[in-house]
């Protein structure tokens, strides 16, 4: 193995099935009822998939997502206003710990 | 990737050949051919169920040069339908009772007996569409156009990949959305598209890219709702087309190193539902020379019918051509897929 992630494993997703059909089964059940149309569309579903995938930076998902968010009909403004969500709320997150810095400092300083 | 605004012919590219596409797509790739595909969904042959299509493509001049074209068409193309072909489809069409003529082109209105075709058809009665790029409508040497087709009832079938105007232009060329939105304004104005007129105007969508369509149903509303708040305009109905793996796609699908890709998505989406609804169960396509196809893919990729059918457009037969076998490629894969995809839409 001279890479961690290989755009060829996507496609052999299904093989962690072999340790335990079951509960692969169950997880596939699973992820196709979330992803079909329901109070949110299978368009609005995909922009999310892409924005979760930029926030947990998973190449696999962001190769699958981008591609099914197009296949659904998304264009790239809107495929990039979903990525500058993902990096609003990481950005945020980090930011919104500083209150936790400052509630230290001001507890421990002068 | 740079863009290019050239025909492939003008280009001087191998892939202009229609030879050296069909070697391409029949040249393995690790997927398998079309044929035994369909023969594990179906044991029976793929064969015409009757002819309720007469498409007529009068050639491959055009106003625009489209990346994902797949005539080739260009300002450049000088093959191009003459009067006596014409004639002689409109003497097939007498004889039959093909109750549509879909008329594409190239931009079909272009050629000289665009509206000999249309008066004709319509004065026998018959449905006519005119597959429209929009943009024509626009030219001074068209002025009249539009007030032509409305006058003849024609249901326009106008392209417009999407409602970004990026993306249509990545596709069509820098400027058509805008030109696409003054010509759909242009058709709202004479009644195209607005209810109780009688005037149709459909949209085709195809992706701008190396994907899949979207679903029709929710692509149909998306396309409503944007064009109506953002520009105003009203149409009838919106169909999906996938993107045929041939000619200028097929030219952007190897150089951007996406052919494998799309054609592993197109096989792994194949629908035996589609597969039986495919549109040239049911057209008959005319080329500029007067030639028969299956479809409008088979005549770019010179794919006559199947021996022992009339094979020229004077010699029409009816009863010979309406049960003739379907004469079938890799390339058929971008029907079948998914919804499944024809000049009319999504199939399933």
């Amino acid at each position: 193995m001279d890479t961690y992630y290989h755009p060829k494993d996507l496609a052999h997703f299904a093989d962690m099935g072999k340790g335990n059909p079951a509960l692969w089964e169950k997880f596939l059940a699973y992820y196709g009822a979330v992803f079909a149309a329901g109070a949110l569309t299978e368009r609005e579903k995909s922009l999310i998939a892409l924005a979760v995938a930029h926030a947990v930076q998973c190449p696999y998902c962001i190769d699958a997502y981008t591609q099914a968010s197009l296949e659904k009909g998304s264009n790239i403004e809107e495929m990039t206003e979903a990525v500058h969500v993902a990096c609003a709320i990481r950005g945020g997150a980090s930011l919104v710990h500083g209150v936790q810095m400052r509630n230290v400092a001001t507890k421990i300083s002068m | 990737m740079p863009v290019q605004n050239r025909s492939l012919k003008a280009r001087g590219e191998a892939l202009a050949s229609a030879a050296e596409q069909v070697r391409v797509l029949q040249s393995g790739g690790g997927f398998p051919r079309f044929e035994e595909t369909m023969a594990r969904a179906s044991p029976d042959p793929l064969g015409a169920a009757g002819i309720t299509v007469l498409q007529i493509n009068v050639g491959k001049l055009c106003n625009q040069t489209c990346r994902h074209c797949h005539v080739d068409a260009g300002p450049n193309r000088t093959e191009s339908m003459t009067r006596e072909t014409a004639e002689q489809c409109m003497a097939a069409l007498a004889r039959s009772d093909i109750p549509t003529v879909d008329i594409t082109g190239g931009a079909p209105e272009l050629n000289s007996s665009f509206r000999y075709l249309v008066a004709e058809s319509r004065r026998l009665g018959r449905r006519v569409m005119d597959r429209c790029n929009l943009s024509v409508l626009l030219l001074p040497a068209q002025a009249d156009l539009a007030a032509f087709l409305a006058q003849h009832a024609v249901e326009i079938v106008a392209s417009l990949p999407s409602i970004a105007p990026a993306q249509t232009d990545a596709q069509r060329g820098a400027g058509v959305f805008g030109k696409s939105i003054e010509a759909l304004r242009l058709l709202n104005d004479l009644g195209y598209g607005r209810e109780g007129s009688g005037l149709l105007l459909n949209l085709v969508t195809n992706p701008v890219g190396a994907f899949l369509p979207a679903s029709q149903g929710s692509q149909e509303e998306r396309f409503r709702q944007r064009l109506a708040a953002d520009h105003g305009i009203a149409f009838n109905h919106l169909y999906t087309i996938t993107n045929m793996p041939i000619s200028r796609f097929l030219k952007f699908l190897l150089e951007s190193g996406n052919y494998e890709g799309y054609m592993r998505r197109l096989v792994e989406a194949f629908n035996p539902a589609a597969a039986r609804s495919v549109m040239c169960r049911t057209m008959l396509s005319v080329g500029w020379d007067g030639r028969l196809y299956d479809c409008d893919f088979n005549q770019m990729l010179e794919l006559p019918l199947v021996p022992g059918v009339p094979g020229h457009v004077r010699d029409f037969d009816a009863a010979a051509l309406q049960a003739r076998r379907i004469v079938t490629g890799n390339h058929c894969y971008g029907c079948t897929a998914g919804a499944g995809s024809s000049c009319g839409g999504a199939t399933t």
